[in-house]
């Protein structure tokens, strides 16, 4: 590994530790907002629906480069001085939420009719009905994908390095600028992203295999 | 309070344009790899060896399990390397083809699978040749079983070009930080080359959509 010491790790760890918190913020962040994306793209209003499922055609019809450049971009035109690291949490939380509204909003919707007419039959109000009867079993066939989406979400903080946050991608950079050896800095890189995302995939699979086995 | 300004966008609205253009070669070129890789690929993971087996899994683990943004600058020095001195447009198109090439093979094998192993005995009991039971009764029904997840990959891949701007391919992102840093006017800029990608991925579902009604609507029983 030539001239990849000491120092050079412990600033990829450095990057990696920043990688792992913008993931799990914009997760977590895009979770809140998503379920609230998903509970308006199914609700019985029609202007929030038709919001809602604008607000998803956008975020899945342009590349998330350009969705952190337009915020990254657009916050700095509010004249308040923002943190550049809030922007770019911004712009991810806002994908997120985005693509998790609409994992869940199909989730929501292949449940069968009948749960919510009998919960609606029952006498349960639209609060109770959606946190004890339709989204417990929305969630949970919607895991493998919600795993998925993760994945994406980790690899794709790897374009915060082109607005110049410092994440694992970006301290590769540095550290291949400093050392002139790209293929052993990316290929470590590499490594350390796949040791991230591929337990998570494969808990990805092995919950639509244990899912498929449930239905049947 | 800024002004938005959208003059300088106007004045290098043909540049634009000619970077759309860019990205759609890119994106066609990139979707055309990924196909060849696709089959390949599921092809090697059918095959009688266990080796072309694992390093098929293997190529599409990696694959998909690493940043698209790695994998480009990866290959844009990795080629170098082995003698091989490519264009930024043309190593994009191989990151691209790569990259959509593992998810290919991922969907094309799914769709291989949903075939029933009794189409393929009877038509070998009818004499047909390898090559043709796997054009005429393995890949076409099976790509119409696949299209619609083949066809939300290669969106992604269209909206992926996006990121073969960090090699300087020509394409629609690389045009437009150039006006950026000429001009400074980083809003405007983005806000329409966002405006543009919506377009072209609009363009190219609509184009899958037309493609799927001419090869894909014949009765099937």
């Amino acid at each position: 590994m030539g001239n990849i010491q000491i120092p050079q790790l412990l600033f990829l760890m450095e990057g990696l530790k920043w990688t792992v918190i913008l993931t799990l913020v914009s997760f977590v962040g895009g979770g809140v907002f998503g379920l609230l994306v998903a509970l308006a793209r199914t609700s019985d209003f029609k202007a929030l629906r038709y919001v809602t499922s604008a607000y998803i055609a956008i975020f899945q019809g342009t590349p998330l480069l350009m969705q952190l450049f337009v915020v990254y971009y657009g916050v700095g035109l509010l004249q308040i001085s923002v943190d550049p690291w809030m922007a770019v949490a911004a712009a991810y939380t806002a994908h997120a939420s985005a693509f998790l509204g609409e994992i869940w909003r199909g989730s929501i919707q292949a449940l069968p009719k009948g749960q919510s007419e009998a919960a609606r039959a029952l006498g349960i109000h639209y609060y109770s009905r959606m946190r004890d009867v339709i989204l417990p079993q929305a969630l949970k066939i919607s895991m493998p994908a919600t795993v998925g989406f993760l994945v994406q979400l980790l690899k794709g903080t790897s374009l915060a390095s082109i607005v110049g946050f410092i994440e694992l991608s970006r301290a590769g950079n540095v550290i291949s600028n400093q050392i002139f050896e790209p293929l052993p800095v990316y290929g470590l890189v590499g490594i350390i992203y796949f040791l991230m995302c591929w337990p998570l995939s494969i808990f990805g699979s092995r919950l639509e295999t244990r899912l498929a086995a449930g239905v049947r | 309070m800024y002004k938005l300004d959208f003059s300088v966008v106007l004045e290098r609205f043909p540049e634009l344009l000619w970077g759309c253009v860019g990205t759609l070669a890119l994106a066609v070129a990139g979707m055309s790899l990924a196909l060849v890789i696709g089959v390949v690929g599921v092809l090697m993971r059918q095959s009688r060896l266990a080796a072309l087996r694992t390093m098929a899994k293997v190529f599409v683990e990696v694959i998909r399990n690493t940043p698209f943004l790695v994998q480009i600058f990866f290959l844009f020095f990795a080629l170098p390397f082995m003698g091989l001195r490519l264009s930024p447009t043309i190593t994009a198109i191989f990151a691209l083809g790569i990259n959509g090439g593992a998810y290919a093979i991922e969907i094309i094998r799914g769709g291989v699978e949903s075939i029933p192993r009794g189409q393929t005995e009877a038509g070998f009991a009818l004499g047909l040749s390898k090559a043709q039971i796997f054009r005429f009764i393995i890949f076409k029904p099976a790509m119409r079983t696949i299209y619609p997840a083949l066809v939300s990959q290669f969106i992604m891949l269209t909206l992926t070009t996006s990121i073969c701007s960090s090699i300087s391919a020509y394409e629609l992102t690389y045009v437009a930080q150039q006006i950026d840093a000429e001009t400074f006017r980083s809003i405007e800029v983005y806000l329409t080359i966002t405006g543009m990608y919506l377009m072209i991925s609009w363009l190219v579902m609509s184009l899958f959509a037309a493609i799927a009604q001419r090869s894909f609507s014949y009765p099937t029983k």
